[in-house]
């Protein structure tokens, strides 16, 4: 449920000092001051501080005409221009027919030339709204048929606003229209507040638009959703596949299950469009897997679904799991499970990730799914396509690593291959980064600048060493380092050692391990000296130099006698 | 509901939207003695008025209105 405006008004109230700014300014014909209370406070709700600047009444073109107008000068990130259809109704009333005829070209040239004045003078992210497609019963039905009527006119103008924004990259519409089909003129707008007042949005509406506004904003900054997970059982489909079985449970035409059905169909569009499918269930696997693999009514089918989890273990900790497979952000998930008590329970150890609180009737789901618009994208290119493929290679590893029962076959079977190279001007940024961005696999925690790594990289008391992984699924790019610090002619010190946590497991240690031992002993060291410094972060390593033959010391140091080491003890990974 | 009840609720209503916990309205009172009752805020309470008495106003009424106590009398008829 959204806040209700009341709400949002309240929080104005609160101190934003801590929140992200993001300034918007707002140009209206009509009355806009609820609105831009609204925005306001669903930013704040949403912790975000929108700084906004609120044109006088009806000031479009003054704002925009004007070089040296308030707008100009407050520089916004986001332009918000609200054109409504009841003032462009009355304008259309007042031409003759040719003008009526051309209506939609004329509006989409205006609204050209505003573009273009903008542009010149601002490099913002403009957004406006399209319009309420409404017959104005001039016509009747028949207006489909004529067209200088209204009905006409504003349905083209809604297309040539589109096509107007394909080409234009920091153009984004508004879909108004979409918002007020789904709840209605008749409750979005109050005649007397318009007459009264010139506002064209009642009061229960201002939530409604300032939540998409927001959606648009954020998902141009940069925060949308990557992934979808889903429950199975009356979920996906209706019944418990455990209890009734792949005959019993209901989708396509047994039962309620068209409900199912259309909700499945649903999320392949999704899929389709480059979110990533999830499946998390209480369930045992294989019986969890046979509707995909054989019910021939399912329209979901294991090609679709990039991580697939059905186990008994907490839901919690499967997510956590699935969210290191896919390695995205938290607050980029959407968990969907009919189950309050699952819901409670991810919500409560996940914060971050979205939980609707779905009906408890199946039959609107949908519907319900739908109006919360949890997809909105800023883009849609060949590289989202791409992005998501390798998500789904990233998923594909861990398939593999569940359908192979030894974990050797399924290392051997990866085809790693690792380049090992001393820190070089082109991949110093890259090593800087990781030495910031790495805080589990990080042995001393040491933050390395790039200038420090240069320094480091020329000193001959210092070895580097940078390691990259390629695998049949991808290249994972430069994941491991380790600096090793001369402290006399024979010893060695692990300064730091670095590894990205996406490449756990898979005998990426051993390999660098080997590699600089075989280096330490070409130039004549016999030890090497190593040393873990923990923190609330990095406690996945504690164990690292036991568990590679290390000799514990006292203190967290470690000692490696070189000529006991021995060298190739695994041959997963190859070097070129 | 009579009079003072409605007039009870209708207190709560400018407190809530007008934000101001130690407003008190009476049948007398004219916007000009309220703070920050103005146009804008005006059209807000009405509209809560119609959501918490599930009456509606008339344009017309709303212009014509001169102090609370007829927006009180106005109520009334219509709950009546």
């Amino acid at each position: 449920m959204l806040p209700s405006f009341s709400v949002l008004k309240k929080n104005l109230k609160n101190n934003v000092d801590s929140l992200k700014v993001i300034k918007i300014a707002i140009l209206a014909d009509t009355a806009s001051q609820l609105v831009t209370q609204a925005i306001k406070g669903y930013g704040i709700e949403n912790k975000v501080n929108f700084e906004i600047f609120e044109a006088d009444y009806n000031q479009i073109d003054h704002q925009i005409f004007d070089p040296t107008s308030e707008l100009y000068k407050f520089a916004p990130d986001f332009l918000i221009i609200l054109k409504s259809t009841e003032h462009l109704t009355k304008h259309f009333y007042t031409l003759d027919r040719d003008k009526k005829e051309n209506f939609a070209a004329t509006q989409i040239e205006y609204i050209d030339v505003l573009y273009q004045t903008i542009s010149q003078k601002l490099n913002c992210y403009i957004l406006i709204t399209n319009f309420i497609e409404l017959n104005d019963s001039v016509f009747g039905n028949y207006a489909s048929k004529v067209v200088s009527s209204f009905s006409y006119q504003i349905k083209r103008l809604n297309l040539n606003l589109m096509d107007y924004c394909q080409n234009r990259n920091k153009v984004y519409i508004i879909d108004v229209d979409s918002q007020i089909t789904q709840l209605g003129y008749q409750q979005t707008f109050d005649p007397k507040m318009y007459f009264i007042a010139d506002m064209v949005f009642n009061i229960d509406f201002l939530p409604y638009l300032a939540k998409n506004i927001y959606d648009i904003i954020l998902a141009i900054s940069g925060s949308f959703k990557k992934c979808i997970i889903l429950d199975l059982d009356n979920t996906l489909w209706g019944g418990i596949i455990g209890d009734d079985g792949i005959d019993g449970i209901e989708i396509g035409n047994l039962g309620n299950g068209k409900i199912f059905s259309e909700l499945q169909l649903w999320v392949k569009q999704l899929k389709q469009r480059g979110i990533i499918i999830a499946i998390c269930s209480k369930n045992t696997e294989e019986i969890a897997l046979e509707p995909f693999k054989t019910h021939p009514e399912m329209v979901l089918r294991l090609e679709d679904i990039a991580i697939f989890v059905a186990n008994w273990k907490n839901k919690a900790d499967n997510i956590r799991f699935i969210q290191t497979v896919l390695n995205i952000g938290m607050d980029s998930m959407v968990f969907i499970d009919d189950n309050p008590f699952e819901r409670e329970l991810v919500k409560k150890e996940i914060p971050e990730i979205t939980v609707p609180s779905l009906p408890e009737d199946t039959a609107e789901y949908l519907i319900f799914l739908k109006s919360l618009n949890l997809f909105e994208t800023a883009s849609f290119t060949l590289d989202d396509e791409y992005r998501t493929v390798k998500y789904q290679k990233e998923a594909e590893r861990s398939f593999l690593q569940n359908s192979f029962a030894n974990m050797d076959d399924f290392l051997a079977n990866l085809e790693m291959v690792s380049e090992v190279k001393p820190f070089l001007g082109f991949n110093i940024p890259r090593v800087s980064q990781l030495s910031q961005r790495s805080n589990q696999f990080n042995l001393r925690t040491i933050r390395y600048s790039e200038q420090e790594l240069i320094e480091i990289s020329t000193d001959s008391n210092y070895y580097t060493f940078s390691f990259s992984l390629v695998d049949k699924y991808g290249d994972n790019g430069l994941i491991a380092f380790v600096i090793l610090n001369k402290i006399d002619e024979s010893t060695l010190f692990i300064e730091n050692w670095v590894m990205s946590c996406r490449v756990l497991k898979r005998g990426m240690e051993i390999f660098t391990l080997d590699y600089v031992v075989s280096n330490a002993k070409l130039n004549g060291f016999n030890k090497i000296v190593a040393e873990y410094i923990p923190t609330k972060k990095n406690t996945l390593v504690k164990e690292h130099y036991s568990s590679l033959g290390f000799e514990l010391l006292p203190n967290n140091q470690y000692v490696l006698d070189l000529n006991i080491y021995k060298l190739g003890t695994q041959n997963f990974i190859t070097r070129i | 509901m009579d009079k003072k009840e409605i007039l009870i609720k209708i207190n709560e209503i400018f407190k809530n939207i007008l934000d101001n916990k130690a407003l008190t309205i009476y049948e007398n009172t004219i916007a000009s003695d309220v703070e920050d009752w103005d146009s804008l805020n005006h059209i807000q309470i009405i509209v809560a008025i119609e959501k918490t008495f599930k009456i509606r106003f008339t344009t017309k009424e709303i212009h014509h209105f001169k102090n609370v106590g007829e927006l009180l009398v106005a109520i009334e008829s219509k709950l009546a």
